[in-house]
């Protein structure tokens, strides 16, 4: 049936709206109920990070990368510091590498959770953000254990972490990982099968695989579709290669799927920390390459070309190779990539930002088609944005 | 899962010196990754062959970065990150934008993933995409003047804005 | 016991007029939500169960400013986001507060770019200032006390904009 474009109705969605998750502007054209075009508007966080990149070294930047996408930080930094660390060719020792590992998918976790509450509480359940926000406190006060801050940590440095974990930091994390699995039945016994949940989006917001990958869409917007494909079987970094985990997909590409795709993925995460909790291997947590990397402070006490040095590279800052590298790591929303360009000297010449939230949101249009307008806030949870990385 | 492929840069120039003789000028390699630089009127017949080789099947556009050289003729560049989900390839394609028209074919109806992304390139560089459905600002206000990730556009800001 | 005892039998209490009503201003402050960056997690942290912002009366977060008494501006404001920072203070009824929660808000943070708005007191007068990039939840629910006693301070007798300066709760406060 035609409609004029008389009869549809234009509506503004945000900038400033409870479900937009962030300064988002929609633009939607509606026939009575149903949305027939949505165009977002988007650049209402534009802080010009990949610009500010150029002017700094490749540390000092490290902190900018936690605000891309501040709900999981840490996956951020970590994903810088592989691009540095591959331009200035180190290698990060294991015991860093595993750390990587579990912090990131703490991360995930953390992420997933807020995604999960905000969700629903779009979709007018109040309950699950309040549950969901118990357990991600415990999470915040395990990177508070370590490093001070509770979110934007910087705490992946260039060649390893920052600091060795405390003692207290592993056995924080068993008894999170004790209590995590009993949280996860809870937010699923609420859920999963609950009528209203699975009416609003069962086959809501439907995007098949083909079209997805042709959108570029990655992370759970894509495995929700039923492409098994994720960086960390893909393209292994850091310690994932020898750890055990499955990689969950969907079926028909639809919000409820995606809703079951980041369920599945808290769990598997928790079973990649169980096994770093185990296994974590001894030894130092920041690369020896006294070319790039500042000694140690007890170095720089007691020797003179140590304090030479050390002064040298954070005056003038470390200079990698000419060259560039495109790294990318599999953050919660989808592929976060970093490419980073380098001419030898101290600061990058060009660093662009690949957020998957801003490729992902592409997709907003398409799977919205066709839907009702209440359809349009559960399509827009359940691709996950967050604005810091859209608008970087 | 297949492992990562990266170095399959030699295979792909051979094959396109088959296909589309000349237009590849060059295969460069850094970090461990390969990169074709394609001449500008080849790019959308390379892009295709790309996408569509049942030997290649680069179907993932994973980014599009123009590099601002400044002091260099020509003076921008874009990069293309591609993927094979299939095989688990990576490739980059590099570009150079003719500084004449400072413009080079879109690829949207390659991959629909280069419609936000060259939306970002032209907004932020100024680089055209002839072609462009939409090829509109998308970060900063539709009355915007100047492209602000140039490199001789000052971080702060011009006064005037 | 001591306070009321033989005071109210006739029921009848006497107090000046500004107590009272600053007592309901004060206790019911409702923030909009204004959530713009990385600072509205820690935000959303406070309104939660470990520290709960609603037991210091801002029970709700209204998405309409016409129903909200501060705004929290939580996060980065650019220059695209400006006018619609200030539309939607121009529609809260007075008297309204503002808390620039966080470096962003408060001064521009670590963004001094050309789309950064370099501190949301150019747009809209800012009462109290709560420095930390995010500002733990402490910070805020400080801010928010603070906040409390300027309103106990005000009188009906004239304009709701306070003569004092804005207060800046620093990081380490």
């Amino acid at each position: 049936m035609s409609v004029t474009d008389a009869q549809l109705m234009t509506i503004n969605i945000g900038p400033q709206h409870p479900s937009t998750h962030g300064v988002l502007r929609l633009i939607v054209q509606l026939d009575a109920e149903k949305v027939v075009s949505c165009t977002p508007d988007i650049g209402y966080l534009h802080r010009a990070i990949g610009k500010i990149a150029e002017g700094l070294t490749y540390e000092q930047f490290l902190p900018y990368t936690d605000r891309l996408d501040y709900l999981a930080s840490f996956i951020n930094n970590h994903g810088w510091c592989m691009a540095s660390e591959k331009l200035f060719g180190i290698e990060p020792p294991r015991r860093a590498e595993y750390l990587r590992v579990l912090l990131s998918e703490l991360a995930r976790i953390e992420s997933h959770l807020i995604w999960l509450g905000t969700h629903l509480l779009d979709l007018g359940a109040i309950t699950p953000l309040f549950y969901c926000f118990r357990e991600k406190e415990m999470i915040r006060d395990l990177f508070e254990e370590i490093c001070g801050a509770r979110m934007t940590h910087a705490f992946c440095r260039i060649g390893g972490v920052r600091d060795d974990v405390t003692p207290a930091f592993l056995p924080k994390v068993r008894e999170f990982a004790a209590l995590f699995p009993k949280a996860i039945r809870e937010y699923e016994s609420l859920i999963t099968n609950n009528p209203i949940f699975r009416a609003r989006t069962r086959g809501v917001g439907v995007i098949s695989a083909e079209k997805a990958i042709d959108y570029g869409l990655s992370g759970p917007s894509l495995r929700g579709s039923g492409v098994k494909w994720d960086l960390r079987k893909a393209e292994p970094y850091a310690a994932y290669a020898d750890l055990d985990f499955e990689i969950p997909v969907g079926e028909r590409g639809d919000v409820y799927d995606r809703y079951l795709v980041r369920m599945e993925e808290m769990r598997q995460s928790l079973r990649l920390i169980n096994q770093v909790a185990e296994n974590l291997p001894a030894g130092p947590v920041l690369a020896d390459a006294p070319q790039f990397l500042r000694p140690s402070k007890a170095e720089f006490h007691r020797n003179m070309q140590a304090m030479i040095r050390y002064f040298h590279i954070t005056i003038h800052g470390a200079c990698p190779p000419a060259g560039e590298v495109y790294a990318a790591v599999e953050g919660t929303k989808g592929e976060v990539g970093y490419y980073v360009v380098s001419d030898g000297g101290p600061k990058p010449i060009r660093v662009q930002l690949r957020g998957p939230s801003f490729v992902n949101l592409a997709a907003l249009e398409e799977m919205a088609k066709g839907q009702y307008l209440a359809d349009l806030v559960a399509i827009i949870g359940s691709i996950d944005i967050v604005l810091g990385e859209v608008d970087r | 899962m297949i492992p990562v492929q990266r170095d399959i840069g030699a295979l792909l120039v051979g094959d396109l010196a088959e296909r589309l003789p000349g237009a590849v000028r060059q295969l460069t390699h850094s970090c461990g990754e390969c990169s074709l630089h394609v001449e500008p009127a080849h790019l959308t017949q390379v892009a295709r062959f790309l996408k569509d080789e049942p030997s290649w099947r680069f179907t993932f556009l994973a980014n599009l970065s123009p590099v601002d050289w400044l002091s260099r003729t020509p003076r921008f560049e874009v990069v293309y990150h591609l993927r094979s989900l299939e095989f688990n390839y990576r490739i980059a394609l590099k570009v150079d934008v003719p500084d004449q028209t400072l413009s080079l074919p879109s690829l949207t109806g390659i991959w629909r993933a280069a419609n936000w992304l060259e939306r970002e390139a032209y907004d932020l560089f100024g680089v055209r995409f002839a072609g462009h459905p939409d090829l509109r600002r998308i970060m900063l206000p539709d009355d915007w003047e100047g492209h602000p990730y140039r490199r001789d556009y000052p971080l702060a800001g011009r006064a005037a804005q | 016991m001591g306070l009321i005892d033989g005071r109210f039998e006739k029921n009848v209490a006497t107090d000046a007029v500004d107590t009272v009503i600053n007592l309901g201003r004060a206790y019911s402050l409702w923030p909009v939500a204004y959530g713009l960056a990385c600072c509205a997690i820690e935000m959303i942290h406070t309104t939660t169960a470990r520290w709960d912002l609603a037991r210091f009366g801002a029970e709700v977060f209204r998405p309409s400013p016409r129903q909200a008494d501060v705004m929290i501006v939580a996060g980065t404001v650019t220059h695209k986001m400006a006018p619609i920072l200030r539309r939607l203070y121009d529609q809260m009824p007075e008297p309204k507060f503002v808390i620039a929660m966080g470096g962003c808000a408060t001064a521009g943070g670590p963004f001094r770019t050309y789309s950064v708005v370099q501190g949301v007191d150019t747009i809209v007068p800012v009462d109290i200032y709560v420095e930390g990039c995010p500002p733990r939840p402490e910070n805020l629910i400080r801010a928010f006390i603070l906040l409390q006693e300027r309103v106990k301070a005000m009188t009906i007798a004239k304009s709701p904009r306070s003569a004092e300066p804005p207060i800046r709760i620093g990081a380490s406060a």
